[in-house]
């Protein structure tokens, strides 16, 4: 093939994945909105009914019928305050979302209202234990002043709930007793929407199943038309631009990516960063804007597992999809060398098979969603209360799950990575470390050499390995104890401050946003706990090292320049020493960019794996051998 | 304390200071650095990556630049017009008059030239200093052609920026196949063949008679020795380098094609010493050429001149040669001595991967079978065994048996061992070896 008829190709390649890529775009904005009845029945009334299941049994149904007040449903509350927004078209999400949620706000005001303490209970309160009690606080003689209903009940456990650390306090004057009681009704009245409203943490959910349910129009009418379009022509423009490759000589081609504004920090890079970014702001923190791209894939979703698309759902299938089409190009550029070729074919496997299908399908078999592959501290949440509950609940496949769990951490890591170094997980297995060698590739270059980010990346990788130990010992002591709080820290917030600024914040908008600007491992390098556990083995019990060549070094800096990890690999290599670093993912791009093939990744014995810097040249090289 | 100053910031110099700094504190010994081309230290064996994109500037410098600050070596930028031996001074371009008490010269190499003409017209250049990067980048936009002069490494390297621009190259060597003066003939062709592949014309047997310029005194075409006339707007001449010692023409160091130099790498001039490619050695160390502009043999000087000025004085012994390139995407390493015609005491065996882009040769004496040299095509070997072999005088059947111990290709790559020692068998069956074969893949994988 010449060269007119490949850079033929290559151009409609180009050309039709941003057509595809800007459809993608596009799609985002291209629905209506129209919120009925329907809509919020079905995804109210479920919502309601799981919420109410606990304190629903038993007792309360048997209650009722002498019950003079009923409190409303959810639905009930909902759909009143949503009745000027009832069969309204909305043209864009964004003024739908608006309007979606001063409802929310709204019905949860009702909650407040029907179920928040007065002040006028809370004076009877005061009066009741004041009279009868003494000045002494019991939650029973307090919560006596509640009606004998539903909602009396509820506001007895709540006090009950809360007061925990006041029973039996005996108070020297009502003021004292009001003022203690005061704080405490103010936080259940805050609360009292997390139980009976739409709380904080299920909001994100309700209102991305609501906006979803709510789309009228194209995307929704021709999910398969849109999704061949956005993905098909997308995938097939990629696969025409990349495939071309082929006629080119294997080896090296580095050419022009420090002329490249995409890959050099250019407008181009500036804007695919920006994209990145707010794409993981949004997945993260407002999910409920992407609802047309997750309807897209809805039937990907059906087909697997059996239930609709959620946010996640879209991100591991994009996930997976950029990890296989990059992973083509990534075996295409390194076609001369079975190392690269082995390790991205591993990468895709262990993305597509482990952390995509095998949950999936596992949750439609009704067990426990689990991606075999991912380890604690990385899995941040594998020892949460809940995890482990559901884990344990899920009978022998879930204790094999937890078993295998803590195999992987405890034995899996220190005796692989003993013999293979690091790179066992980080740059064959782990699905960051998977995106970062194919979707990252372009931008290993980027990554920040200097020794002042070496030392900012060490201080920063350790403490959140700390921060997580730390974070997780609260969290396995909740889940024994009980109890929400170690030592006077709240072990939930803990936990919730770690998976906001390290989960989400670092390892997703900072960790995959910032490619394009500091390169492709940057959650690695300065934020993965599991790295730098990995990091601490491999630095001081293992056999893997980068041996190099003699006195073969001609210090050019091609090493250096790609090592996404930002190792100064020339400092050693120049000086005739081999490379151990705790950091080092072992892709094996320095020793493939080496015009002299001076370096080679290997396991060996680890007598001299460190080598002495020797004193390069005369009469000969002396090399530890 | 005593003020080293040397003239040049190259391999050679840099690593004289360096390995200075390492043994004499600033107290003892002040280092100052001088150089016109560029302010802090870079690899000049990178200068065809930054045109090519592969790199910027800023990342061919091995060291960041507050290394020196922190490790007191005074940089300065400026160029040396005379040296007053006399009163031991230094006559700066900028007027300034520095006084030394031991120097340093590392000038390193200027592009070789023959007196062409039209060889001073736009267009005409080498490819050896960072200028000569900046000055490739104005010289190749929007060009139709180049002719590259001289099939040397910096020929072939210029040919692949070219390319990288899919800029047309015309390629003129004088020997019957690429770097053939060098290569024996077997590589020669393969090297001829691979550069073939990359599109570029290379012309072997063919030399430049003059270059025709414009009006605007810009290159317009170049004639060959054989008369014919190539259109083209940018020529490089890259048969050779030279010695940049023309500042010292008016002293007296002794200087020849370079500064004679003696076995401690000192000139004529008591305190004055001469590294790097500048250097002419009055006797050739053993194997090696008595001026040797090779990366490496800069380093080596730069480091053993350092240990004679701090004290301990040292001779220059290089050792086993080594060298190492890359013609686009063919790795070439060679240890020891190869020939490009085999003398007659010595034997070569060759295999060559039927791929053609694979190949070993293992140079030894017919007398007494013990190796002499190793050359080696995209195929990766260790020096320090390679290095030890000829030391030893390891014979040929003991190096084709352990020839596993050698290889230093990346893991999951094909080994050729076995081919290698079959066609030795087949060669010599008289000598029949058996190869030892190295472990299992899980083995290796797991460095038992």
């Amino acid at each position: 093939m010449n060269t007119h008829t490949t850079h033929l190709i290559r151009s409609v390649g180009l050309l039709l994945f941003i057509l595809g890529f800007g459809f993608f775009i596009a799609v985002f904005f291209l629905s209506g909105y129209q919120l009925t009845d329907d809509v919020l029945k079905q995804e109210l009334q479920e919502e309601n009914q799981s919420d109410q299941a606990p304190n629903a049994a038993g007792q309360e149904t048997s209650d009722n019928t002498e019950e003079s007040f009923m409190p409303k449903s959810m639905y009930t509350i909902v759909q009143e305050e949503a009745e000027e927004m009832l069969g309204k078209v909305y043209a864009f999400n964004f003024s739908f979302i608006r309007d979606f949620s001063d409802v929310i706000d709204r019905s949860n005001q009702q909650i407040r209202g029907i179920y928040g303490i007065t002040s006028d209970e809370m004076e009877q309160m005061v009066q009741t234990l004041a009279e009868e009690n003494n000045l002494a606080y019991t939650a029973e003689a307090a919560g006596a002043v509640f009606a004998d209903d539903t909602v009396g009940r509820f506001k007895r456990k709540m006090l009950q709930d809360y007061t925990g650390w006041l029973e039996g306090k005996q108070f020297d004057n009502p003021d004292n007793l009001r003022s203690q009681l005061a704080g405490t009704v103010a936080s259940i009245n805050r609360d009292v929407t997390q139980q009976k409203g739409i709380g904080r943490y299920e909001q994100k959910g309700v209102k991305t199943a609501v906006v979803k349910a709510a789309t009228i129009g194209f995307v929704k009418d021709r999910q398969w038309l849109v999704f061949i379009i956005s993905y098909g022509v997308t995938i097939l423009g990629a696969l025409l631009y990349l495939l071309p490759r082929l006629y080119v000589h294997p080896g090296i081609k580095n050419n022009h990516i420090f002329h490249s504004s995409l890959k050099h920090r250019g407008w181009l890079g500036m804007m695919l960063g920006t994209f990145l970014i707010v794409f993981y702001v949004i997945l993260y923190f407002y999910p409920y804007y992407m609802t047309n791209w997750i309807l897209v894939v809805d039937p990907i979703s059906q087909w697997l597992n059996g239930g609709p698309a959620g946010e996640f759902f879209l991100y591991g299938f994009l996930y997976t999809l950029c990890i296989l089409v990059m992973g083509i190009r990534m075996i295409l550029n390194y076609r001369h060398s079975n190392y690269h070729i082995i390790r991205t074919i591993s990468v895709i496997f262990f993305q597509t098979a482990f952390a995509f299908l095998i949950p999936e399908i596992l949750v439609r078999l009704n067990y426990p969603y689990y991606d075999f592959k991912n380890i604690w501290p990385l899995d941040y949440d594998f020892f949460f209360p809940g995890s482990l509950s559901q884990l344990i609940e899920s009978g022998g496949l879930g204790i094999f799950m937890l078993g295998w769990g803590i195999v992987l951490i405890v034995l899996a890591v220190p005796i692989l990575v003993y013999f293979l170094g690091k790179r066992w997980y980080c740059s064959w297995v782990c699905g960051c470390g998977g995106l970062a060698e194919t979707l990252g590739d372009p931008y290993r270059q980027l990554s920040d050499k200097s020794l002042r980010a070496w030392q900012v990346e060490r201080y920063l990788v350790h403490g959140v390995l700390v921060f997580a130990v730390l974070m997780t010992i609260g969290m396995i002591y909740t889940f024994f104890t009980g109890s929400g709080s170690l030592l006077g820290i709240p072990t939930y917030s803990v936990a919730e401050v770690y998976g906001f600024f390290i989960g989400a914040g670092f390892a997703g908008v900072i960790g995959t946003g910032f490619y394009p600007l500091m390169g492709n491992r940057v959650w690695c390098r300065f934020g993965c706990p599991l790295a730098a556990y990995l990091g601490i083995v491999q630095r001081f019990k293992s056999r893997f090292r980068i041996t190099t060549n003699g006195g073969q070094c001609i210090s050019c800096g091609n090493c250096s320049t790609y090592c996404e990890m930002g190792i100064d690999v020339r400092w050693y290599a120049q000086r005739g020493q081999n490379i151990v670093r705790a950091s080092c993912v072992g892709c094996g791009v320095c020793a493939s960019v080496c015009p002299r093939g001076v370096l080679k990744l290997e396991n060996a014995e680890e007598k001299g794996r460190f080598g002495k810097p020797i004193l390069i040249g005369n009469d000969s090289v002396r090399v530890d051998q | 304390m005593k003020k080293i100053c040397i003239i040049g910031n190259g391999v050679a110099g840099i690593t004289a200071a360096r390995h200075i700094r390492k043994q004499k504190s600033a107290s003892e010994y002040s280092i100052t650095v001088i150089s016109a081309e560029t302010e802090y230290f870079y690899a000049r064996t990178a200068l065809m990556y930054i045109y090519m994109g592969h790199m910027t500037f800023e990342h061919t410098k091995p060291y960041e630049d507050g290394f020196w600050k922190k490790n007191d070596i005074a940089l300065v930028r400026d160029y040396v017009r005379q040296v007053d031996i006399s009163n031991k001074r230094l006559r700066l371009q900028q007027g300034e008059e520095m006084p030394y008490d031991i120097l340093i010269i590392a000038t390193g190499s200027k592009s070789h030239r023959v007196g062409w003409t039209g060889e001073d017209l736009q267009g005409v250049q080498g490819m050896i200093t960072i200028q000569d990067i900046e000055r490739m980048e104005e010289n190749t936009r929007h060009i139709q052609r180049a002719v590259i002069v001289g099939g040397g490494l910096i020929g072939v390297e210029m040919a692949e920026c070219l390319h990288s621009r899919q800029i047309p190259v015309t390629f003129l060597v004088r020997e019957e196949e690429y770097w053939h003066n060098v290569l024996p003939l077997e590589e020669a062709k393969m090297a001829s063949r691979h550069i073939r592949g990359h599109g570029i014309d290379l012309r072997t047997g063919a030399g430049l008679k003059e270059i025709k310029g414009n009006a605007q005194k810009r290159v317009q075409a170049v004639v060959t020795t054989a008369g014919e006339e190539i259109p083209c707007q940018m020529v490089g001449i890259t048969i050779g380098v030279t010695p940049q010692i023309d500042f010292l023409k008016e002293s007296a160091i002794e200087t020849d094609r370079g500064v004679l130099v003696n076995a401690f790498l000192e000139t004529n001039v008591p305190d004055v010493y001469a590294v790097g490619d500048c250097a002419q050695h009055r006797q050739a160390p053993e194997g090696r050429k008595n001026v040797e502009q090779i990366w490496y043999s800069a380093r080596m000087q730069g480091e053993t001149v350092a240990q004679t000025i701090c004290g301990y004085k040292t001779r220059y012994v290089p050792g086993v040669f080594f060298n190492s390139a890359k013609l686009f995407d063919i790795e070439y390493q060679v240890y020891g001595t190869v020939h490009p015609q085999p003398t007659e005491e010595e034997e070569h065996f060759y295999w060559e991967h039927q791929g053609g882009e694979k190949s070993v040769r293992v140079v030894f004496e017919k007398e007494t079978r013990s190796v002499l040299g190793f050359n080696l095509m995209g195929i990766r070997y260790k020096q320090a065994v390679c290095d030890r072999w000829i030391k030893e005088k390891a014979s040929i059947m003991h190096v084709m048996e352990h020839l596993q111990e050698a290889n230093f290709d990346p893991e999951f790559f094909r080994h050729y061992e076995k081919e290698i020692v079959a066609r030795f068998n087949q060669q010599y069956p008289d000598r029949a070896v058996k190869l030892k074969q190295k472990k299992s893949l899980v083995a290796t994988l797991l460095g038992w």
